[in-house]
């Protein structure tokens, strides 16, 4: 074994300073987590009665339990696991979705001479300027003509276009070298082969840290699922929540509230999973580039 | 291997400019030949014309047998070196060279057998799990060449291989090239704007200038009797003297001295490289010495004859340097010119 020294650097004032505010901000982001959680751990009754709780109580295993795995809603058939699934199919789907979209027409932008390939671009473009929640009636009509309310396509499709997805990839196939086009065009690839055996391995930290923005986005879905599901069998975990607390209104019963934050914990661990795995690629999907 | 055979061949932008001008030559089997001229002068448009990456405005291009024109790059039997290498960055060595045989449905077996021959034959076999950025410039630079080898193309196209390297490598690997080129006795079309490159590897060389061949002819050629000004003075290095000078009764005055040249009388530029002036007392034309670069083996001698700049490649040995020298102009070594055309006389 060899003994490592280490250049001991003095501490400095500043240093002190800026961690102390990194980890003031780091316990101010974490405390409503940790209240949360413990809040799960009492009956409703208690919560009902004294509101969030500071400390641990013993119901935490029971809530958990009954969130997931009861049946509830009006129709008495919807419990958490499945609002868990419903959930990750519109946050998979939707930026699966997403990428392939945005991907291929990222790829005819900038690979193709089409007449009019800027002006798709920048019409494509514009479209940031048109988010959901100002053509959500018109979309609602559209879905709706279609058949498609209460179906996981009504619930995903009209949300899968992306201009900013689109951006991210035209600006990175731009910063391919031409060379490697054209090496491939020697190499016999056509356009369909360049696209699946360099373009894709080539793009695909900027996949993963897409795929990253895109599911967190889906998953945290309010609206248009409210709007489009009334079949409690498509409901969403963050749907889901506001379900069981709606009791409140009704009055005749006290409110599921220790399920209702046991769902609220269980819908904010797939993100943060999918963070935590992808990060380093999203980290490298964002600022440096291999080619 | 193949001959390729050009016919009027030019390329003109749908803008209107034109980049390469109607030329013709002809490439025999096993050649190489390098294009060689300054930025912008259309080489390597040609080459790209040939590879089938810049479409043919007008004319024929035959490679082998076969009109060309209209095939696609990958049907033309050719392999191309890129400058900056264009390995594709995700595949390993050994699948950077595959890759164009696996597009073609080669058999794994008769890949492997491939690619391990073209890795041994340049020394690359350690290497061939390592990705690109893992390899050096001249390692990528192999790699490059490897996935051109592999599929045994009748024509190798190399535009400017060896620009992104640093010069010792430089030299190591145009004897390489030239070595592979000849055991494998491809034909081959190289592009360069390095004159030494073109002078060192071609068995011909073509000097273009503004999208126009401008001499086609092997080194020694190209050196001894160029076609033009242009040619004289962007082949050598350092270029060729050339001096304003005016033809009369079958001698050329430059200034207050003349040398005997037969020739019409008229006004000509008079030729000479640095190289074959000789600085000796009983030299006729006076020099004036501004400047000395050491070359180790010689030196540089710049300075003015007449009022126009000079430049005296002398040996480093014996003559004292002073202010103003004597130059002897052998005249087996006068090139003239035409002065408004630039053409040979």
């Amino acid at each position: 074994m060899t003994k490592i020294t280490r250049n001991k650097k003095p501490i400095r004032l500043s240093d002190i300073v800026d961690h102390a505010i990194l980890i003031l901000g780091g316990l101010l982001m974490l405390f409503p987590v940790y209240l949360a959680f413990t809040t799960t751990s009492h009956d409703n009754i208690t919560l009902s009665r004294e509101g969030l709780q500071f400390g641990f109580g013993d119901q935490m295993g029971h809530n958990f339990y009954a969130a997931m795995f009861e049946k509830g809603g009006f129709s008495e058939q919807i419990d958490g696991t499945t609002m868990l699934m419903n959930s990750l199919i519109l946050g998979i789907g939707f930026a699966v979705g997403k990428i392939v979209l945005s991907m291929a027409a990222a790829y005819a932008i900038v690979y193709f001479r089409l007449r009019f390939a800027t002006f798709a671009f920048w019409v494509i473009f514009t479209t940031i300027l048109l988010p959901l929640e100002v053509r959500i009636l018109p979309s609602y009509e559209v879905v709706t003509g279609l058949g498609m309310a209460n179906t996981y396509g009504g619930l995903i499709v009209p949300l899968l276009a992306s201009a900013t997805g689109t951006f991210f990839f035209r600006q990175f196939f731009l910063s391919v070298p031409e060379e490697l086009v054209e090496a491939a065009r020697i190499d016999g690839a056509g356009p369909g082969k360049f696209f699946i055996d360099i373009l894709v391995p080539l793009s695909r930290t900027m996949i993963a840290a897409i795929f990253i923005i895109m599911f967190v986005y889906g998953w945290n879905q309010y609206l248009w699922p409210t709007l489009i599901t009334t079949d409690e069998g498509l409901f969403t975990l963050v749907r889901g929540i506001k379900q069981i607390t709606q009791s409140i209104y009704e009055g005749n019963q006290i409110p599921e509230y220790g399920q209702a934050w046991a769902l609220a914990i269980i819908a904010m661990l797939p993100p943060v999973v999918i963070v935590i795995f992808f990060q380093s690629w999203f980290v490298k999907g964002l600022v440096e580039s291999e080619k | 291997m193949a001959t390729v055979s050009v016919t009027d061949i030019s390329k003109t932008y749908p803008n209107g400019a034109q980049a390469v001008r109607p030329a013709s030559f002809d490439i025999a089997d096993g050649e190489l030949i390098v294009l060689v001229g300054p930025s912008g002068c259309g080489k390597s448009t040609l080459l790209r014309m040939v590879a089938g990456l810049e479409d043919i405005t007008t004319g024929d291009l035959r490679i082998g047998e076969r009109v060309v024109n209209d095939l696609d790059p990958a049907e033309r039997d050719i392999a191309m070196v890129f400058q900056n290498y264009a390995l594709y960055p995700h595949m390993t060595v050994a699948k950077n060279m595959a890759y164009g045989l696996k597009n073609r449905g080669a058999s794994k077996d008769a890949i492997a057998t491939k690619v391990a021959e073209a890795a041994e034959m340049l020394s690359l076999t350690p290497l061939l799990d390592r990705r690109p950025s893992q390899l050096s410039g001249g390692q990528r630079q192999r790699v490059a060449m490897g996935r051109a080898i592999v599929r045994d193309p009748a024509l190798f196209l190399f535009d400017e291989p060896l620009s992104n390297l640093d010069a010792k490598l430089r030299h190591q690997m145009r004897v390489e090239i030239r070595n592979l080129q000849r055991r494998l006795n491809v034909t081959a079309m190289y592009v360069t704007h390095d004159q030494v490159e073109a002078m060192t590897m071609a068995d011909r060389i073509f000097v273009l200038n503004a999208g126009g061949i401008e001499q086609i002819g092997t080194p020694s050629e190209i050196y001894r009797t160029p076609a033009s000004t242009f040619v004289a003075s962007f082949m050598g290095a350092p270029p060729m003297n050339l001096l304003n000078g005016n033809a009369d009764g079958g001698k050329v005055r430059v200034g207050e001295s003349a040398v005997q040249m037969p020739c019409a009388d008229g006004s000509v530029l008079l030729g000479i490289r640095p190289e074959e002036v000789a600085v000796s007392p009983m030299g006729t034309i006076p020099f004036k010495l501004t400047l000395i670069e050491e070359l180790g083996a010689s030196r540089l001698l710049h300075g003015t004859v007449a009022g126009q700049d000079f430049v005296v490649n002398a040996p480093n040995d014996d003559i004292a340097l002073a202010e103003e020298l004597m130059l002897e102009f052998p005249t087996n070594a006068l090139h003239l010119f035409d002065a408004e055309t630039g053409k040979r006389l």
